[in-house]
């Protein structure tokens, strides 16, 4: 579903920021980015999107260079999900309509209503303004925002760090949810190694920028040869050592 | 007639000087540490109106059309420069100010002469311009930093509106809908009360030129509407201009100050 193959991000004032990243992700999988604050995550999942601009053909949608498709076009089918559930002004009702509206379609109430369904919200929350819902309520009217674009992939930055623990489970059984029933493909990042497991298939490592480890996440926590990311489960700042790029089974 | 006869006020001038004595007095004992500036603002404002007052004496002569229109090009200019600092942060924020002034400019005198109510000439269209381009000048300026400030402060909901696949003119819609109002409202206020709180610039001097009430009211009326409509403009063109230098090529926010 989506490639990443070398992909190299600096910055206008010319600092490095991801190297040499290459990782896939299959249709309906769950891939979780993990690392250390600052390790370039949320650099990382903005590339995919082109919120972030990747040089030309590092990054693939379904074989295609994202570069090369028209970015409104890649931004419908790659959706995104911010940890600040980022809502706009207005009611929930407004916020659901705001992607199909940019094409002149306005969704009925029923629509409206079937979006707030799929992510497990009741319709009276249709005419509530966006300021009296509560933070897992708003993050749910973030991934209906997203959905009305029925998009294929969604891309999700750290959307329950600011949530309790029971708002945050509900997350995760909704994004498994997605994925079973509408088939959809998450790139989620986050930093509960925890989190990790629960919901996601494949998991990268990040640290400075480096892969530093990437494969079945079962795998990568339990199997005593990925030690970067059990040092890291276990609360340990790896962002200090030395880390071998692509992995510990990498051929350098 | 002599250019001199213009400053036989002089000995009135020099005596208005005591109100700055005062107020550097002023500065001086209550330690605001104001003095040097205000003696600054004395010697330009002194210095600056009385070159500007030859000039236009000179000026006001000429029925050379072209150079009329040099002139306001240079007020213009030094307009868009003033206003652009206003907005730094904004990408080519003195390009974008010195534009939407000039195109504010254009179409406000353009219809006013056009419409007959001003004829073409220096001794008009100078004064009247500066007024214009002045009035412009402060909204651009209020635009500009405002826009800087609502993109500053709204980013995330700038990229999440493109991440839903809106261009940049529809990620900003809101933005662009307060900045405009904002930049707007204190023309819009100020004409409303006019006359009741303080009477405004023109009709002042006109009367203290000796003109009676009534014509010096018509002239203020002409020129309240000229100031706004040149306000409208200017706030729309800067606004429409200005919030571009924040998107790439590829709908991508950039240059937003931390
Ligand atoms: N435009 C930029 N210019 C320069 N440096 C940047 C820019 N954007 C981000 N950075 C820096 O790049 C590094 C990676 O940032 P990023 O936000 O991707 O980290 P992250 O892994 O998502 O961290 P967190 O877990 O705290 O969200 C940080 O040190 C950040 O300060
Ligand atoms: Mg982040």
């Amino acid at each position: 579903m989506l490639d990443v193959r070398h992909l190299t991000y600096t910055t206008v004032d010319g600092t490095t920021l991801l190297k040499d990243i290459s990782f896939q992700v299959a249709p309906k999988a769950i891939v979780t980015l993990m690392g250390p604050s600052g390790s370039g995550k949320s650099t990382l999942l903005r590339t995919l999107n082109r919120l972030n601009e990747p040089a030309p053909g590092t990054v693939w949608l379904k074989e295609r260079d994202i570069t090369t498709i028209p970015v409104v076009e890649l931004r419908r089918a790659v959706g995104m999900v911010f940890q600040s559930a980022a809502l706009f002004d207005g009611t929930v009702a407004d916020n659901v309509r705001y992607g199909p509206a940019l094409l002149k379609q306005r969704l009925s109430d029923a629509e409206c209503v079937a979006l707030l369904a799929q992510v497990g919200l009741p319709a009276e929350l249709l005419e509530r303004n966006i300021g009296l819902v509560s933070g897992g309520q708003a993050q749910r009217v973030a991934f209906a925002r997203a959905l009305a674009n029925q998009p294929s992939v969604l891309l999700l930055d750290e959307p329950t760090s600011a949530l309790d623990p029971a708002a945050t489970l509900m997350i995760e059984q909704l994004v498994r949810d997605l994925r079973d029933r509408l088939g959809l493909t998450f790139v989620w990042v986050t930093h509960n190694v925890a989190q990790a497991r629960r919901v996601s298939d494949r998991t990268l490592l990040l640290v400075n920028g480096i892969v530093a480890d990437w494969g079945d996440t079962g795998h990568l926590l339990d199997d005593t040869h990925h030690d970067l990311v059990q040092r890291f489960a276990l609360g340990e700042d790896v962002s200090q050592l030395p880390v071998q790029p692509g992995g510990p089974h990498a051929n350098p | 007639m002599p250019i001199l006869s213009g400053l036989d006020a002089l000995p009135r001038v020099l005596a208005a000087l005591v109100l700055v004595i005062v107020a550097a007095g002023i500065a001086w004992w209550q330690k605001v540490d104001l003095e040097r500036d205000i003696g600054v603002a004395t010697v330009r404002s002194f210095v600056q109106l009385i070159a500007i007052g030859y000039i236009l004496e000179a000026v006001f002569d000429t029925t050379n059309p072209l150079f009329i229109v040099l002139i306001l090009m240079v007020m213009t200019t030094i307009a868009g420069y003033t206003a652009g600092q206003r907005g730094a942060g904004v990408p080519n924020a003195r390009l974008v100010a010195g534009v939407a002034i000039a195109a504010g400019t254009l179409v406000t005198l353009g219809l006013l002469v056009g419409l007959r109510v001003f004829r073409f000439e220096a001794r008009l269209i100078i004064p009247i311009g500066g007024m214009v381009i002045g009035n412009a000048m402060t909204t651009c300026g209020l635009v500009l930093a405002r826009l800087r400030d609502e993109i500053k402060t709204t980013r995330t909901q700038i990229e999440a509106a493109l991440a839903l696949g809106a261009t940049p003119r529809q990620s900003v819609a809101g933005q662009l809908r307060r900045v405009l109002k904002s930049g707007l409202l204190p023309v819009i206020d100020s004409t409303k009360i006019v006359g009741i709180i303080q009477l405004p610039g023109t009709m002042t001097g006109m009367i203290l030129g000796g003109a009676t009430p009534l014509a010096a009211v018509q002239t203020q009326i002409i020129v309240l509407y000229m100031l706004l409509g040149a306000a409208a403009f200017s706030a729309l063109a800067t606004a429409l201009l200005g919030y571009r230098g924040f998107f790439s090529a590829a709908y991508q926010v950039q240059h937003v100050p931390q």
